[in-house]
Protein backbone atom coordinates (compact mmCIF):
# COMPACT_ATOMS: atom_id res chain seq x y z
CA UNK A 1 0.00 0.00 0.00
CA UNK A 2 1.28 3.42 -0.96
CA UNK A 3 2.05 5.62 2.05
CA UNK A 4 3.86 8.77 3.26
CA UNK A 5 5.80 7.07 6.00
CA UNK A 6 9.22 7.80 4.53
CA UNK A 7 8.37 11.51 4.09
CA UNK A 8 6.94 11.84 7.60
CA UNK A 9 9.97 10.09 9.04
CA UNK A 10 12.35 12.31 7.07
CA UNK A 11 10.53 15.46 8.28
CA UNK A 12 11.39 14.43 11.83
CA UNK A 13 14.94 13.37 10.88
CA UNK A 14 14.30 9.87 12.18
CA UNK A 15 16.13 6.87 10.85
CA UNK A 16 14.22 3.65 10.12
CA UNK A 17 15.74 2.31 13.32
CA UNK A 18 14.44 5.31 15.30
CA UNK A 19 10.93 4.81 13.97
CA UNK A 20 11.13 1.05 14.55
CA UNK A 21 12.12 1.70 18.18
CA UNK A 22 9.18 4.07 18.69
CA UNK A 23 6.75 1.56 17.17
CA UNK A 24 8.38 -1.42 18.93
CA UNK A 25 8.85 -3.31 15.69
CA UNK A 26 11.95 -4.34 13.73
CA UNK A 27 13.68 -1.97 11.32
CA UNK A 28 12.87 -4.49 8.58
CA UNK A 29 9.17 -4.02 9.33
CA UNK A 30 9.47 -0.26 8.90
CA UNK A 31 11.34 -0.72 5.64
CA UNK A 32 8.79 -3.24 4.32
CA UNK A 33 5.91 -0.87 5.12
CA UNK A 34 7.68 2.17 3.64
CA UNK A 35 8.43 0.37 0.40
CA UNK A 36 4.89 -0.99 0.15
CA UNK A 37 6.02 -4.60 0.39
CA UNK A 38 3.96 -5.14 3.51
CA UNK A 39 0.61 -3.68 4.57
CA UNK A 40 0.45 -3.21 8.35
CA UNK A 41 -2.43 -4.58 10.39
CA UNK A 42 -5.06 -2.12 11.56
CA UNK A 43 -3.62 -1.98 15.14
CA UNK A 44 -0.13 -1.18 13.79
CA UNK A 45 -1.54 1.35 11.32
CA UNK A 46 -3.28 3.08 14.27
CA UNK A 47 -0.02 3.05 16.27
CA UNK A 48 1.75 4.71 13.32
CA UNK A 49 -1.05 7.28 12.97
CA UNK A 50 -0.99 8.06 16.70
CA UNK A 51 2.80 8.41 16.67
CA UNK A 52 2.61 11.01 13.89
CA UNK A 53 -0.59 12.50 15.33
CA UNK A 54 -2.33 12.18 11.98
CA UNK A 55 -5.42 10.34 10.73
CA UNK A 56 -4.60 6.99 9.08
CA UNK A 57 -5.80 8.19 5.67
CA UNK A 58 -3.21 11.00 5.73
CA UNK A 59 -0.46 8.41 6.00
CA UNK A 60 -1.78 5.49 3.96
CA UNK A 61 -3.32 5.94 0.53
CA UNK A 62 -6.53 3.98 0.17
CA UNK A 63 -6.08 1.53 -2.76
CA UNK A 64 -9.71 2.06 -3.85
CA UNK A 65 -9.42 5.86 -3.85
CA UNK A 66 -6.14 5.62 -5.67
CA UNK A 67 -7.68 3.45 -8.42
CA UNK A 68 -10.77 5.69 -8.71
CA UNK A 69 -8.48 8.73 -9.12
CA UNK A 70 -6.66 6.87 -11.89
CA UNK A 71 -9.98 6.37 -13.73
CA UNK B 1 15.19 -12.98 10.25
CA UNK B 2 15.47 -9.97 12.62
CA UNK B 3 16.67 -11.02 16.07
CA UNK B 4 13.61 -10.27 18.16
CA UNK B 5 13.21 -11.45 21.77
CA UNK B 6 10.83 -14.20 20.63
CA UNK B 7 13.35 -15.29 17.99
CA UNK B 8 16.13 -15.55 20.58
CA UNK B 9 13.82 -17.59 22.83
CA UNK B 10 12.94 -19.83 19.89
CA UNK B 11 16.63 -20.34 19.08
CA UNK B 12 17.39 -21.33 22.67
CA UNK B 13 14.54 -23.86 22.63
CA UNK B 14 15.68 -25.34 19.32
CA UNK B 15 19.28 -25.68 20.58
CA UNK B 16 18.07 -27.48 23.74
CA UNK B 17 15.80 -29.77 21.71
CA UNK B 18 18.60 -30.52 19.24
CA UNK B 19 20.88 -31.52 22.13
CA UNK B 20 18.08 -33.74 23.51
CA UNK B 21 17.70 -35.28 20.04
CA UNK B 22 21.40 -36.22 20.00
CA UNK B 23 21.21 -37.45 23.59
CA UNK B 24 18.33 -39.80 22.67
CA UNK B 25 19.42 -40.84 19.19
CA UNK B 26 23.03 -41.89 19.81
CA UNK B 27 22.27 -44.32 22.68
CA UNK B 28 19.27 -45.68 20.75
CA UNK B 29 21.37 -46.41 17.66
CA UNK B 30 24.11 -47.96 19.78
CA UNK B 31 21.63 -49.95 21.85
CA UNK B 32 19.76 -51.40 18.88
CA UNK B 33 22.98 -52.10 16.96
CA UNK B 34 24.42 -54.09 19.85
CA UNK B 35 21.08 -55.61 20.87
CA UNK B 36 21.20 -54.01 24.31
CA UNK B 37 17.60 -52.75 24.27
CA UNK B 38 15.17 -55.12 26.03
CA UNK B 39 12.07 -55.90 23.99
CA UNK B 40 9.83 -54.31 26.63
CA UNK B 41 11.60 -50.94 26.13
CA UNK B 42 12.18 -51.16 22.38
CA UNK B 43 9.21 -49.01 21.35
CA UNK B 44 10.02 -46.36 23.94
CA UNK B 45 13.72 -46.18 22.99
CA UNK B 46 12.82 -46.06 19.28
CA UNK B 47 10.32 -43.22 19.76
CA UNK B 48 12.44 -41.09 22.13
CA UNK B 49 14.53 -39.40 19.36
CA UNK B 50 11.28 -38.37 17.63
CA UNK B 51 10.05 -36.42 20.66
CA UNK B 52 12.56 -33.52 20.48
CA UNK B 53 11.74 -33.14 16.77
CA UNK B 54 8.06 -32.92 17.64
CA UNK B 55 9.18 -30.42 20.28
CA UNK B 56 10.77 -28.29 17.54
CA UNK B 57 7.41 -28.16 15.75
CA UNK B 58 5.93 -27.03 19.07
CA UNK B 59 8.70 -24.42 19.45
CA UNK B 60 7.87 -23.05 15.99
CA UNK B 61 4.20 -22.81 16.96
CA UNK B 62 5.09 -21.11 20.22
CA UNK B 63 7.35 -18.68 18.36
CA UNK B 64 4.44 -17.69 16.11
CA UNK B 65 2.33 -17.01 19.20
CA UNK B 66 5.06 -15.09 21.06
CA UNK B 67 6.40 -13.02 18.15
CA UNK B 68 5.16 -9.46 18.63
CA UNK B 69 6.49 -8.13 15.33
CA UNK B 70 3.76 -8.94 12.82
CA UNK B 71 6.01 -8.54 9.76
CA UNK B 72 8.63 -10.91 11.18
CA UNK B 73 5.86 -13.36 12.06
CA UNK B 74 4.62 -13.19 8.47
CA UNK B 75 8.14 -14.04 7.24
CA UNK B 76 8.10 -17.21 9.34
CA UNK B 77 4.59 -18.12 8.14
CA UNK B 78 5.80 -17.78 4.54
CA UNK B 79 8.75 -20.05 5.34
CA UNK B 80 6.39 -22.64 6.84
CA UNK B 81 4.13 -22.48 3.78
CA UNK B 82 7.11 -23.04 1.48
CA UNK B 83 8.38 -25.92 3.62
CA UNK B 84 4.96 -27.60 3.82
CA UNK B 85 4.14 -27.07 0.15
CA UNK B 86 7.47 -28.45 -1.02
CA UNK B 87 7.39 -31.43 1.35
CA UNK B 88 3.81 -32.41 0.51
CA UNK B 89 4.48 -32.01 -3.22
CA UNK B 90 7.62 -34.11 -2.99
CA UNK B 91 5.84 -36.80 -0.92
CA UNK B 92 2.98 -36.92 -3.44
CA UNK B 93 5.31 -37.28 -6.41
CA UNK B 94 7.47 -39.85 -4.63
CA UNK B 95 4.39 -41.80 -3.57
CA UNK B 96 3.16 -42.17 -7.14
CA UNK B 97 6.64 -43.01 -8.47
CA UNK B 98 6.96 -45.63 -5.73
CA UNK B 99 3.48 -46.97 -6.46
CA UNK B 100 4.36 -47.59 -10.10
CA UNK B 101 7.64 -49.24 -9.13
CA UNK B 102 9.86 -46.49 -10.55
CA UNK B 103 11.64 -45.56 -7.30
CA UNK B 104 12.34 -47.48 -4.12
CA UNK B 105 10.75 -47.05 -0.72
CA UNK B 106 11.96 -44.07 1.34
CA UNK B 107 11.75 -43.86 5.12
CA UNK B 108 9.12 -41.39 6.29
CA UNK B 109 11.48 -39.41 8.51
CA UNK B 110 13.26 -38.04 5.43
CA UNK B 111 10.20 -35.89 4.96
CA UNK B 112 11.08 -34.10 8.20
CA UNK B 113 14.57 -33.36 6.86
CA UNK B 114 12.97 -32.14 3.64
CA UNK B 115 10.60 -29.91 5.59
CA UNK B 116 13.50 -28.24 7.39
CA UNK B 117 15.27 -27.77 4.03
CA UNK B 118 11.99 -26.21 2.85
CA UNK B 119 12.22 -23.72 5.74
CA UNK B 120 15.65 -22.72 4.43
CA UNK B 121 14.28 -22.34 0.89
CA UNK B 122 11.44 -20.23 2.29
CA UNK B 123 13.98 -18.03 4.03
CA UNK B 124 15.87 -17.62 0.74
CA UNK B 125 12.64 -16.71 -1.08
CA UNK B 126 11.94 -14.13 1.65
CA UNK B 127 15.41 -12.66 1.15
CA UNK B 128 15.02 -12.53 -2.63
CA UNK B 129 11.53 -11.03 -2.63
CA UNK B 130 11.28 -8.93 0.55
CA UNK B 131 14.77 -8.25 1.88
CA UNK B 132 16.03 -4.67 1.87
CA UNK B 133 19.70 -5.61 1.88
CA UNK B 134 20.11 -4.18 5.37
CA UNK B 135 19.86 -0.54 4.26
Amino acid sequence: MENRLRVLRAERAWSQQDLAGRLEVSRQSVNAIETGKYDPSLPLAFRIAELFDLPIEEIFVSPSRRSSKAI
Amino acid sequence: MPRTIAWKRYNRRVICLSLAYCAFLLPAVYGFKHQLVPHSLAYLVAVLPALPIIGIFGAIGRYLVEEQDEYVRMLMVRQILWASGLTLSFATIWGFLNNFGLVGHADGYWLIALWFIGLGIGSLVNKLTLDDGGC
